[in-house]
């Protein structure tokens, strides 16, 4: 009996030896890639932190700022990623289906829309250099009472959208990877862990933009 | 065994048309004065939004208990952290306390 079942693992395609089935693998990377999403959530935590700590002392200098954020690329930027979070859902799914064309197809579309984030977070980058908001000393805020707080915001939001970026231009990385690999028939309806994490990943990703959006977007809107 | 579960398109449609509906609903109310309410609301509808992405786009629906289990401790660290960090702000009064204390 116990033979039999060896056996049949071994056939298990991209199952390897130290598991004893190709769930119980599965369920092992799954965990593995939380507890590093958790890490990842403790990381970008801090910086929220500190924006909770930072905003309850100068309130009004962070309400002041959000005139001079970009809310329509901001908002743009937020339905490009929760669009690109579909694709990357469907994709996994079609993973999951062993239907290589329609991977293929959703993980591109992902990337475009990623890169596509990228190139808006640019054009707005470029807006704070032309405008002066970036913090140090060629800074320039047009209510002089604020200058010094206002400073601290713009840090927060360059280092927070910053890391995010980043975390984009990594995931844009791993999806180009997974590209390759489902082009030359690494996946199946079998074996398609990869798919799955980096999609666990890029809806991480997603999920910081969703906080970081209102945050630094929406206050002081009204 | 949670691997093969498919779910319906149907679903991660109904999800993202709900994700963009909020979006629009945040983007909207945030231009209505309501007070110290103006953040809890961004706030409310963020975290519906992140729940809805973790549950059926991060597959938690039909995840094991054991990552449930992760998820649940990484948030609650998370709020640990948080919520330490502001108490101890608040009660040295480097930070004004909220106005019901």
């Amino acid at each position: 009996m116990a033979d039999t079942n060896v056996s049949a693992a071994e056939h298990d395609v991209g199952l390897k030896h130290h598991f004893d089935d190709s769930g119980q693998q599965y369920e092992s990377a799954t965990l593995g890639m939380w507890v590093f999403l958790l890490t990842e959530i403790m990381f970008f935590g801090g910086m929220f932190g500190s924006y909770t700590v930072y905003r309850n002392l100068y309130p009004e200098a962070f309400a002041s700022t959000s005139r001079f954020m970009n809310l329509t690329l901001g908002a743009t930027n937020t339905a490009v990623l929760i669009c690109s979070s579909l694709t990357m859902a469907l994709a996994v799914r079609s993973a999951r289906l062993g239907a290589k064309k329609k991977l293929i197809f959703f993980l591109v579309s992902t990337l475009i829309l990623g890169i596509v984030f990228l190139s808006i977070k640019y054009v707005e980058y470029h807006e704070k250099w032309v405008d002066h908001h970036i913090p140090g000393p060629g800074f320039h805020y047009d209510l002089p009472q604020y200058y010094h707080q206002a400073q601290i915001l713009f840090f927060l939001y360059f280092a927070m959208t910053g890391m995010h970026a980043l975390h984009m231009i990594v995931g844009a990385g791993l999806l180009t990877t997974l590209i390759v690999m489902a082009s030359r028939n690494r996946f199946s309806a079998q074996w398609n862990t990869p798919v799955d994490m980096i999609g666990l990943y890029w809806h991480f990703v997603d999920i910081v933009w969703i906080f970081l959006f209102p945050l630094l977007y929406l206050i002081g809107n009204h | 065994m949670t691997k093969s579960h498919i779910t319906p398109v149907g679903v991660y449609v109904t999800v993202f048309l709900a994700l963009i509906a909020l979006t629009i609903a945040t983007t909207l109310i945030s231009r209505i004065e309501l007070g110290p309410f103006n953040f809890v609301v961004a706030l409310t509808i963020a975290v519906i939004k992140a729940s809805l992405v973790v549950w059926f786009f991060m597959h938690v629906n039909h995840s094991s208990s054991l990552t449930r289990l992760f998820v649940f401790a990484g948030l609650f660290w998370l709020a640990i952290m948080l919520v330490f960090v502001m108490s101890d702000y608040v009660s040295r009064t480097w930070l004004p306390g909220p106005r019901w204390l």
